[in-house]
Parts: C-alpha cells; sequence; structure tokens
C-alpha cells in the first residue's frame, strides 16, 4: 500500500513502509518548463529534510530539488541522466529522482495529501 | 531587470494582447510585459526558429531616427561617429551595420544597429538602454542631428530557414534582400522599415511597424504554417548559439570592443592610421588594446558533460584550488547542439581554442574547452 505526500516546495513522495520514491510534481514540471539536465544525489548520501538534494536544469534555469524527509539515499534513477526530459512528460511517475530509507517517521508529518497539494497550487 | 516591480508598472508593447492570446507566458523584461515563451515551450521553439520560422515581438527595443539638420545625410553620419567607433560614413543608402555607443574608458554603453535610409540614419537600440541612449545622442548630437524617438512603432522579427518564403508572399522585394540590406518598404500594404537582420544567426528580417498595425501584420505573419511565435527564452538561447553578445551581461561599461571580440565590428577608417582614425569616446584605450591587444577577452566554452554552465559561474585554469581567472558571462543549454554552451571572459592568455579550463558549479569543477563561436554555424544570406 503506497501513500503519496507532498511538500510545499513541489516535490511529491510515494511512502512503501520505510521507503519513499522522491520526485517532482507535474505542477513544478510545468512551471520550470524544457528539462534539460537533472542532477541526482549519491546512493548512501545521508540527506537532512529540507536539504538540497538534486538539481533540475531547464533551459532557462536551475532549480533545486530539496530532500522532503531525512534519510539515507537508497538508489537514483539513471534514465534521467539519458532522458531529462521524462521530467516533463511523466514527472509522477516514470521520473522518480530517488529512493531514500525513512530515518524518522515524525517528519511525514507536516507533509500534504493529494487534496491539500491541489489547494496549495490553485 | 525590474522582476520585483508590480505587474502594473510595466510597460506593454502593441502586441502585448496577441501574447496572451496565445498562451504567452508574460514575465517582467528591461521594464516591459513579455512573453518568455509560448505553450510550445523554448526548446521547441527553438527548434522551430532553426528549421522554419520563428517570429520575435522585439518592439521594446528602442528605434531612432537621426535626421541631419543641413539635409546632407554624411553629416549625420559623422555627427554618429563622434559616438561609435564605426564606419557610418562608409554606410551605403539602404545598408545597416552593428555599432557600439562607447563611454570614455573605452566600455561599451550599448551595442545597437545603424541603417542608411538615404535622407536619415535608422537606429535599433536596446530596451533597457534606450532613454539613456537618446539622452546621450541629444546631448552630443543635437547641434547637427534632429533627434526623433519612433515610440509610436513596433518592432517584428522573422527568424529561420523559411523566413524568406513567408516574408515574401507579402513583401515582394524581401527575396531579393541581402543580409544586412536595410530600408522602407511595404508588407501586406503596410509601410513599413525591413532589414534583413536579427539577432539568432538564423537568415531573416526585422520589420519596422507602425503600432497601430502591428498586431494585424503580426497575426498575418503567422497564418503561414510555417511561421510560429518564439518568446525571449529562445531568443536567448538562440543568440547564445550564435555567440552573439548581450547587453549589460557580456559586453556592459567596463569591456571595450576588442575585450569583447568585437573587432570585426570596428572599419580600419576608425582604427589608427585609418582616414578617420580614433574621435569616438574612450579612443585612446580601443585603440591601444587594437595596436597591442587587451589583457583579457571574451571566449565561447563547451562542456564535456550535460550540466548548463551558467552567468556568473567563475572560471578556473585546474580542476582544483587556485584563484578564479574569469567568469561565464551567458550560459545555458543548446537546444540545437544538445549540450551546454557558454561564453565568458579569461586572460588572453587563456582564450586560444582548445584551452582547457573549468567552471565552479555547485561546488564541483566541470571541464570545459574554449570553443570557436558562433557555436551553430550562422546562415546569412549574404
Amino acid at each position: 500500500m503506497t501513500t503519496t505526500l507532498y511538500t510545499s516546495d513541489h516535490e511529491w513522495l510515494a511512502i512503501d513502509g520505510d521507503v519513499a520514491t522522491v520526485g517532482i510534481t507535474d505542477y513544478a514540471q510545468s512551471q520550470l518548463g524544457d528539462v534539460v539536465f537533472v542532477e541526482l544525489p549519491k546512493v548512501g548520501r545521508t540527506l537532512k529534510k529540507a536539504e538540497a538534494a538534486a538539481v533540475v536544469e531547464s533551459v532557462k534555469a536551475a532549480s533545486d530539488v530539496y530532500a522532503p524527509i531525512s534519510g539515507e539515499v537508497l538508489e537514483t534513477n539513471d534514465a534521467l541522466a539519458a532522458e531529462p526530459a521524462l521530467v516533463n512528460s511523466d514527472a509522477q511517475a516514470a521520473a522518480w529522482f530517488f529512493k531514500i530509507r525513512i530515518a524518522d517517521k515524525s517528519e511525514l508529518g507536516g507533509l500534504m495529501d493529494e487534496a491539500a497539494y491541489k489547494a496549495h497550487t490553485a | 531587470m525590474l522582476a520585483r516591480d508590480d505587474k502594473d508598472s510595466l510597460k506593454r508593447t502593441p502586441l502585448h494582447d496577441l501574447h496572451v492570446s496565445l498562451g504567452g507566458k508574460m514575465v517582467p523584461f528591461a521594464g516591459y510585459d513579455m512573453p518568455v515563451q509560448y505553450p510550445a515551450g523554448v526548446l521547441k521553439e527553438h527548434l522551430h526558429t532553426r528549421k522554419q520560422a520563428g517570429l520575435f515581438d522585439v518592439s521594446h527595443m528602442g528605434q531612432l531616427a537621426l535626421r541631419p539638420k543641413s539635409g546632407s545625410i554624411e553629416d549625420a553620419a559623422r555627427a554618429l561617429e563622434r559616438l561609435v567607433p564605426q564606419d557610418i560614413v562608409a554606410i551605403a543608402p539602404g545598408r545597416q551595420r552593428y555599432a557600439q555607443f562607447t563611454n570614455e574608458d573605452g566600455g561599451i554603453l550599448d551595442d545597437l544597429m545603424v541603417a542608411n535610409f538615404g535622407d536619415h540614419l535608422f537606429l535599433v537600440v536596446n530596451a533597457a538602454c534606450k532613454d539613456a541612449d537618446e539622452a546621450h545622442l541629444r546631448a552630443h548630437l543635437s547641434d547637427t542631428c534632429v533627434i526623433d524617438s519612433l515610440a509610436d512603432r513596433a518592432l517584428i522579427a522573422l527568424q529561420g530557414p523559411k523566413a524568406e518564403s513567408a516574408l515574401a508572399k507579402l513583401c515582394a522585394e524581401a527575396p531579393s534582400m541581402k543580409f544586412m540590406d536595410a530600408g522602407p518598404h511595404e508588407v501586406a500594404g503596410i509601410k513599413c522599415f525591413v532589414s534583413r537582420s536579427g539577432y539568432t544567426g538564423e537568415d531573416g528580417f526585422e520589420i519596422s511597424v507602425p503600432a497601430t498595425d502591428a498586431e494585424h501584420l503580426a497575426r498575418t505573419l503567422l497564418d503561414d504554417p510555417d511561421v510560429m511565435p518564439i518568446g525571449l527564452g529562445a531568443r536567448d538561447s538562440l543568440r547564445l548559439e550564435a555567440g552573439l553578445c548581450l547587453y549589460g551581461h557580456d559586453i556592459d561599461t567596463e569591456t571595450t570592443p576588442v575585450e569583447a571580440a568585437l573587432e570585426w565590428s570596428v572599419q580600419k577608417s576608425r582604427r589608427s592610421g585609418g582616414a578617420r582614425a580614433g574621435g569616438f569616446p574612450g579612443a585612446e584605450k580601443i585603440l591601444a588594446h587594437f595596436d597591442h591587444g587587451a589583457s583579457r577577452r571574451r571566449i565561447g566554452l563547451r562542456a564535456e558533460g550535460r550540466a548548463p554552465v551558467r552567468e556568473g559561474a567563475l572560471l578556473f585554469a585546474d580542476s582544483a584550488g587556485g584563484e578564479p581567472v574569469g567568469k561565464v558571462t551567458s550560459g545555458g543549454f543548446g537546444p540545437s547542439l544538445n549540450a551546454p554552451v557558454a561564453m565568458g571572459y579569461v586572460p588572453t592568455a587563456l582564450s586560444a581554442l582548445e584551452t582547457k579550463l573549468f567552471a565552479e558549479v555547485r561546488g564541483q569543477r566541470l571541464p570545459l574547452t574554449v570553443a570557436a563561436m558562433p557555436f551553430v554555424k550562422n546562415t546569412y544570406k549574404r
């Protein structure tokens, strides 16, 4: 059973047990425009919640992606290196950025569900 | 930039309603509310311009007429030569030339286009500089010229390999124009000034049109299936691939034309030993740069990886340690090359093609190579 939560900085995280898959929202990609480069964290790196974890570059600008939760990076999505445009075409599925082992589930408390996120971006 | 300004204080071009109706994403630029992109997005707009034709609203730029009080165009040309290092006298009627206003330190106040329209000179200057440019012209040339700000005109750039065929349907003379030809022509029955120029590296035209006719003309051009509206985002990536300077970024009051690698734009007649050598602001320093070289120089840069290297990134000679040797002044992703491109300044000793440099991006040193510009070969109809 997967639960998807959202941050006010437009990251999504799909939670399955103590592992979360993280990406940026479809709303975020539509605001960024054509994505041409994605820089991902190293596997094994320990991220603190709200720390800059990845970078998305559109033709015009670079934007930080923040860790929505603290934990260790377990895996990153190699497909994004070869095809950054996946972020534009499938932001909330194929274009996931990294998987993280959730260090502290209490940190999930401040995140939004889909309805709250929709209201946030309305 | 006026990024924080209230939307309401932003000026609008005569094509503003058209941009909004086409779904343009409007952003503040040089005091104007301008489309940065349309729904197609920067990448598609860029590639469409390289393959077919793009229509750009550049009405925010300044248009000026210099009319000689004596009636002799040569008097206006000689007067303008007091402000720019270019040979203006030699611009034949119906021709245009790229120029720069310089300051007493040899720096660049603005870059501009100067056309000879037979009885007067027609100037196009940058939006952010246009008020200062007009004041500069009035302060220095009012004795010889009447200076008219042509604020009631819009400016449309039509760029790309299909620009000629698209414009030919509305302006029979368009195909016979060569690169940098400029003059009054009727387009779709409207009295316009047309030049075969632009700032994308592509063949194309700039069309100065009365503000009241601008939307009609733009819509008529957009009716052509080859023509697509293009925003400022793609304009910037196109001019970067073309190796062209953006004022306020790649050139400014601190850079001389020689440092900026714009020697080609300064004709021999104005250089040391020329028929009308010097006589423009900062001539001593600029001519010294011509005669003895400048200590730094604008270069093109290609990256090995895919990470764009942006404006402001520091450049280093080594992969670790050492002081910065220069700085990136424009950089981003080149959609036609599917690779990052940048330009910046380094000491002349490090400016040779193939020189290896490093740019600091997010704490890492990314390897770069000094590369020839333009990055994408231009397709001007000479």
